[in-house]
């Protein structure tokens, strides 16, 4: 479990994040959603340290980030797994050397172990055998996502950090990988930590959701709340489009029903 | 990337500072090494060897044109070769050229790391990125480049004696007089000291420029650009330096 306690972020004197608190949940997928500049990539950064809050703490279970040293903070980064944007597979690597690649910087498994080990990673992101030795190049961009899931889910994270899993995908390879996330994280039982403006991710995936604008903590909840909120802010992001209105509105109507 | 100057030295003896340790696997280490050692160094023998062939016989040529006087022995067109070799080419200009080379792919490759989010990735495994990615870069570089210098300095010699053996310009028997005349074996490890700190200075700060590169490929771009431009600049005061402390 991760506590935010009332962090402040500034950059050039710019209050990037404005005394934000939170509790993000074991077991659940954590979704952290604004708009463009609302703070999300910050408070994400913050959360897995390449940020350093200017006040307020992060507690992962009970630790606090404030008072760690930087070998403090390395051994904590090798309780996370992170899914970037971009993949962020190495180029150098095949398939299943990337997967390999945290256990040969960090665990004493044997070659066998590891090879195992990458393996049923892969296996359980549901890629074919015949991708393992295929460098990142050469495959679509939703089986580069899920190598990426693969490998930070190897050493069994404690924490699994996705920033924006679904860009550049299309609707279905994005459900796929939703549903992968969510699996995981009740499988695993993660604290998972998902940045999204994806409404479809948030509305299939969504268990703990923080609604961030201008840096400031707008709305918590998860996603049945939305569909009954009045607050504002998070109206006009949720329901900018026509087909998620009538989506509340035929919701609105069965609920009155 | 840090704007002032002040900013960036700082930067860099502080990206030095992390890259300066301990590796976290020695086994992961050591596999980058030998991979650096190949791809740095044997890589970079052909162009080491073509270029030095060519510039032993221009040299020789030029040396016989510019020597071409009764009073002057008959030797030292050998003798300028090999100390033009010895003493700048095969440590100087080489690593001027291979500034080009091995800078540019250095800043290219950890600028396109940075762009694409790898280093991060490495950073949130709980990985030392400089660490892994520079150290094995600037160890297997210096290591390589006192046996570059020595192929260099040979090939050279040797492309003089080709100039002997198949042109009317000189006699094979004068140059091989002149290239053993008079000979310090000192200026071979002069040679050799002022490559290793040259091949430090094109590995560490070509990986700075790639390490700090941000934005796109534009920016890897310029941060390959910079890193070969200020290499260059440096390696010349360096050499100047150590001219004068070495000679």
């Amino acid at each position: 479990m991760i506590h935010v306690n009332d962090i402040v972020k500034q950059f050039d004197g710019n209050t990037v994040l404005d005394h934000i608190s939170t509790e993000l949940y074991d077991g659940k997928v954590n979704m952290i959603i604004g708009q463009s500049g609302s703070g999300k990539t910050v408070l994400m950064k913050s959360l897995i340290g390449l940020h350093r809050p200017d006040q307020g703490d992060i507690l992962y279970d009970q630790r606090s980030f404030i008072a760690m040293n930087e070998k403090d903070i390395r051994n904590l980064r090798r309780e996370m797994g992170m899914l970037f944007q971009g993949s962020a597979l190495f180029d150098s690597l095949n398939v299943i050397d990337n997967v390999r690649f945290p256990m040969e910087m960090f665990s004493h498994m044997t070659e066998d172990e590891m090879e195992t080990r990458a393996r049923y990673c892969l296996q359980r992101v549901n890629l074919p055998e015949h991708v393992f030795r295929l460098m990142p190049g050469e495959i679509s961009g939703g089986q580069q996502k899920r190598v990426a899931i693969a490998r930070a889910i190897v050493l069994e994270p404690k924490y699994l950090f996705c920033d924006e899993p679904n860009s550049g995908l299309d609707p279905r390879t994005s459900l796929v990988i939703d549903q992968l996330i969510h699996e995981l994280t009740q499988e695993l039982g993660i604290c998972t930590v998902v940045n999204s403006h994806d409404m479809n991710s948030i509305m299939e995936i969504g268990d703990n959701i923080i609604f961030l604008k201008n840096g400031k903590k707008e709305w918590q909840g998860n996603r049945e709340d939305i569909f009954h909120t009045s607050n504002e802010a998070l109206e006009d992001f949720v329901f900018a489009s026509n087909l998620y209105k009538k989506v509340k509105q035929a919701h609105t109507k069965h609920f009155q029903a | 990337m840090p704007h002032t100057i002040i900013e960036r030295i700082g930067a860099y003896f502080l990206l030095m500072g992390k890259v300066f340790r301990l590796p976290d696997r020695q086994r992961m280490f050591w596999r980058q090494y030998s991979f650096e050692l190949e791809k740095q160094g044997l890589q970079s023998l052909p162009i080491v060897v073509i270029i030095s062939l060519f510039i032993g016989a221009i040299l020789t040529i030029q040396a016989k044109i510019n020597t071409e006087n009764p009073l002057l022995p008959t030797y030292t067109t050998g003798l300028l070769t090999r100390e033009t070799l010895l003493l700048e080419f095969s440590s100087t200009i080489l690593c001027l050229i291979l500034a080009g080379k091995v800078g540019s792919n250095i800043a290219s490759e950890i600028g396109t790391m940075r762009i694409t989010e790898q280093i991060d990735a490495l950073e949130i495994m709980g990985v030392n990125s400089a660490n892994y990615l520079i150290l094995p870069k600037i160890l297997a570089f210096v290591t390589m480049m006192p046996l570059l210098v020595i192929i260099s300095i040979a090939v050279g010699l040797v492309g003089g004696w080709g100039v002997g053996a198949f042109t009317d310009v000189i006699t094979v028997a004068d140059y091989l007089v002149g290239i053993q005349y008079a000979f310090n074996p000192y200026f071979i490890w002069y040679g050799i000291i002022k490559a290793v700190v040259f091949a430090y200075i094109i590995t560490s700060l070509s990986s700075f420029y790639g390490y700090f590169a941000y934005g796109g490929a534009l920016e890897v771009g310029k941060a390959s650009t910079n890193a070969v431009v200020r290499s260059s600049i440096l390696i010349l005061f360096a050499d100047l330096l150590l001219t004068k402390l070495l000679l």
